[in-house]
């Protein structure tokens, strides 16, 4: 049984000391994603002129290794352009490009830091633009089993030092590092 | 008995940001003693579910005129503006 990471944290803050529960869950938590993700699909640095070119070439690293189909790059590129992904967080804003999971084989993640921010369209608000440094492209294909993968990636945007770490990172092995040692806030 | 609410989350896809978003909302509410059930939705499906929720939360553009209180935001992704979202969720739902 899986239990949700909000949920494990209040039933450890319940039963023993909070920094000692902070400190257990969270090399957990840090140690889930690094295992999450696989270090090929780790890219540091990625040079980009644009949203399209980001999403082309993540989305051939999946595919390349037969996560998602043929299908799945032009299909992220159309939703992108319909219901955009872009997330204006502050100093560093992401995107979380993903696609309808019929095109997808087996779920998977991959993230790139990039070299310079790319403009992506606002997810709540598809007229306005984010400047995006740090891109998260999903692959799903059982939404609800797939909540734990979710919510971490939602942990991290939500973590403006994590942020930053991983855009100081100088390669992939060092934001593999850095996620796998990472304690939530 | 407490009656239970009803919130309408609303994405792109019904896939992911709405996933997120509805466990969060149904753990800060159930944090605060209220009921909550959840029911993911994607965004052209928000007028013909609207009628049975007491709240649309949405992560994507929807129309407002559904006699039923919209919030649009990104906070339970990104964080930004987090507690005021769930106050404002809170204030409506805890009406009756």
């Amino acid at each position: 049984m899986t239990i949700s990471p909000i949920r494990y944290i209040i039933i450890l803050r319940s039963a023993m000391d909070e920094d000692l529960a902070a400190d257990v869950y969270g090399r957990q938590l840090g140690l889930e994603i690094a295992e999450l993700l696989d270090p090929d699909l780790v890219i540091c640095g990625l040079k980009a002129q644009d949203a399209e070119k980001v999403i082309r070439y993540l989305g051939s690293l999946l595919y390349e290794r037969g996560l998602v189909r043929d299908t799945f790059v032009e299909a992220t590129l159309a939703r992108e352009k319909e219901m955009p992904t872009g997330l204006p967080i502050g100093e560093i804003n992401a995107a979380i490009p993903h696609a309808d999971i019929e095109h997808v084989v087996e779920p998977a993640l991959a993230v790139a830091t990039l070299n310079e921010p790319v403009s992506f369209q606002v997810m709540v608000d598809p007229d306005e633009s984010v400047k995006v440094s740090i891109v998260f492209l999903l692959a799903l294909n059982k939404p609800h089993d797939q909540i734990e993968m979710l919510q971490k990636v939602a942990m991290i945007l939500q973590d403006s030092t994590l942020l930053q770490a991983l855009m100081g990172a100088k390669s992939s092995r060092e934001m593999l590092e850095i996620l796998s040692k990472w304690t939530p806030a | 008995m407490e009656k239970v609410k009803m919130v309408l989350v609303a994405c792109g896809t019904a896939i992911a940001t709405s996933t997120v978003v509805a466990r969060a909302i149904e753990e800060e509410m159930a944090a605060r003693g209220i009921k909550v059930k959840t029911r993911q939705c994607k965004a052209a499906e928000v007028p013909s579910l609207a009628p049975n929720a007491d709240l649309i939360v949405t992560t994507t553009p929807v129309p407002l005129d559904l006699g039923v209180p919209v919030i649009k935001t990104l906070a339970f992704l990104t964080g930004v503006g987090k507690e005021q979202v769930v106050q404002q969720i809170f204030d409506i739902l805890r009406k009756e």
